[in-house]
């Protein structure tokens, strides 16, 4: 179990590095979808099966396809990977870099301190549930909420498409 | 479920990857030689014609893997190589929770209270092969294909997923044996028939067969997102369409038929033991193999929609209907408490 936990999350660290790291836009999705995966198998792990399975489901089955959808529209060629190659310069890391010490000193601080508690317990879809509509209830009724603004939202700018494109029939 | 999964799992992986992948095989052979009875002409008889043609399939695998297996030099070779593997390895990774015949016969890889997601999961995993097939090949038939794959299967999966909550709300369970058992008395094709019609559809669209099998669409798009594959590489896409044929058919088989139960009044006379066992692997092979004919059939039977009628079929009929058969189970579950 333990080995597994490393593998996985060696590979997620990888695959992250790559993605951010990547020129080819295309390569950086297949790297984040692998990125995504080993953390599902890492919830997996942990005895969340059912947040492992919604992991694969909706990020790496729904919201990376559409980013890869997006990517096969704009048809990015060599230029663009030119381009990043220029964006991507070493003395850019220097900021990031530093940016990155407090958290990782806060990491630090954070793992020599008392072990943390792992769940040994399965988590069952059913707790989730409970879970869900039970103390978490304001953060799903606030999550619809904000997903039916995207939808209105949506509409108003499909709409504004149509009837342009019946002004001009 | 228990983690680690006993050895036993690890020795059934073998036997029914490779049985899948033969199935798959036959099917090719199978679907012909339907198609051609059902078009008024003989289909695939000549080779080992004591077999009823059969030897076609073997030849056919051997011609594919004596191919000339060619990769554009203009297009992404990693992707172009990755993208079959893609298709072919979440299809078959779809089959760990398969139960095959009861609980006591022990014939299922693992059985996971998460099975339901972990097949749609896997599903919506094989849609990266197509799209990236699509993609690596820089072709602008392959291309469209792609595009068309992308959001014609985004789309189904939303409602295939919704189509089965009806089913899980009935059993109680994500678990594919729990639903079986679930159904020892009344077959969920009754209660959940709209789940079924919905879920039937969009089986079809989320494994790109005919009438759905738009990304393909030889008419006008060539050959559709494996357009530019030949050799062995254009193999594992087929015979990943045809893992998918098989799945598809099983989960509606285990979700609304009853998987290995005969109906009810018959079930009682079937002994325990390993009699139980044979005649539920007999019983659920054979009423998979009624709906694959069924997708066969299908193929034979009705044109291709054009691509907005599939899209609007999906999002004002279909996503609609689904939301009220969940919203409807789960009232009527609750009125009975």
């Amino acid at each position: 179990m333990e080995s597994l936990f490393y593998i996985a999350a060696v590979t997620a660290l990888a695959s992250t590095v790559m993605v951010v790291t990547g020129k080819n836009a295309s390569h950086a999705l297949i790297y984040l979808i692998v990125s995504l995966l080993s953390v599902a198998v890492i919830f997996f792990l942990l005895g969340a099966p059912f947040a492992a399975a919604l992991e694969v489901v909706v990020y790496a089955g729904a919201i990376v396809v559409l980013f890869l959808f997006v990517v096969m529209m704009l048809n990015l060629g060599k230029g663009s990977v030119a381009r990043e190659h220029a964006w991507l310069r070493p003395s850019m890391w220097i900021l990031p870099c530093l940016l990155t010490v407090p958290l990782f000193l806060g990491l630090v601080y954070a793992l020599s301190g008392e072990p943390a508690q792992t769940a040994a317990a399965m988590v069952s879809p059913k707790t989730v549930g409970t879970q869900l509509f039970g103390p978490y209830l304001l953060a799903v009724e606030l999550a619809g909420i904000l997903l039916l603004a995207a939808l209105v939202g949506a509409y108003h700018l499909g709409r504004r498409y149509l009837s342009e494109r019946r002004e001009e029939v | 479920m228990e983690f680690p999964p006993n050895i036993w799992s690890y020795v059934l992986i073998l036997p029914i990857a490779v049985g899948m992948l033969v199935t798959a095989l036959i099917l090719v052979w199978w679907e012909r030689r339907l198609l051609g009875w059902w078009q008024d002409r003989k289909g695939p008889n000549r080779v080992w014609p004591w077999a009823g043609g059969f030897g076609q399939a073997i030849a056919d695998a051997v011609k594919l893997l004596a191919k000339d297996d060619w990769v554009p030099p203009f297009g992404d070779r990693l992707l172009f190589v990755l993208a079959p593997a893609i298709v072919a390895g979440s299809m078959l990774m779809a089959y760990v929770v398969v139960p095959w015949a009861p609980r006591d016969s022990g014939l299922i890889i693992t059985d996971s209270n998460i099975a339901i997601l972990w097949f749609l999961a896997m599903s919506s995993l094989a849609v990266y092969g197509v799209l990236l097939a699509g993609f690596s090949s820089n072709n602008k038939y392959a291309l469209l294909g792609g595009l068309r794959a992308a959001a014609q299967m985004v789309t189904y999966e939303v409602f295939m997923a919704l189509s089965l909550m009806g089913v899980v709300i009935l059993a109680g369970s994500f678990s594919l044996l729990d639903i079986v058992e679930d159904q020892a008395e009344l077959w969920n094709i009754g209660p959940q028939f709209v789940g079924f019609v919905i879920f039937l559809l969009a089986g079809l669209a989320e494994t790109h067969r005919l009438p759905f099998d738009l990304p393909e669409a030889e008419h006008e798009l060539t050959g559709g997102f494996h357009t530019e594959y030949s050799g062995m590489k254009f193999g594992l896409i087929m015979a990943a369409e045809y893992l998918g044929l098989i799945i598809t058919s099983a989960m509606i088989v285990l979700l609304f038929f009853g998987g290995w139960l005969l109906p009810p009044a018959l079930q009682v006379l079937v002994p325990t033991g390993l009699t139980s066992t044979l005649v539920g692997l007999g019983v659920f092979a054979a009423k998979i193999m009624v709906f694959i004919n069924f997708f066969i059939l299908l193929r034979a039977a009705i044109p291709r929609p054009r691509y907005d009628q599939l899209m609007s079929l999906g999002w004002k009929i279909l996503l609609p209907l689904s939301l009220v058969n969940v919203l409807g189970t789960g009232a009527w579950m609750l009125w009975t408490g």
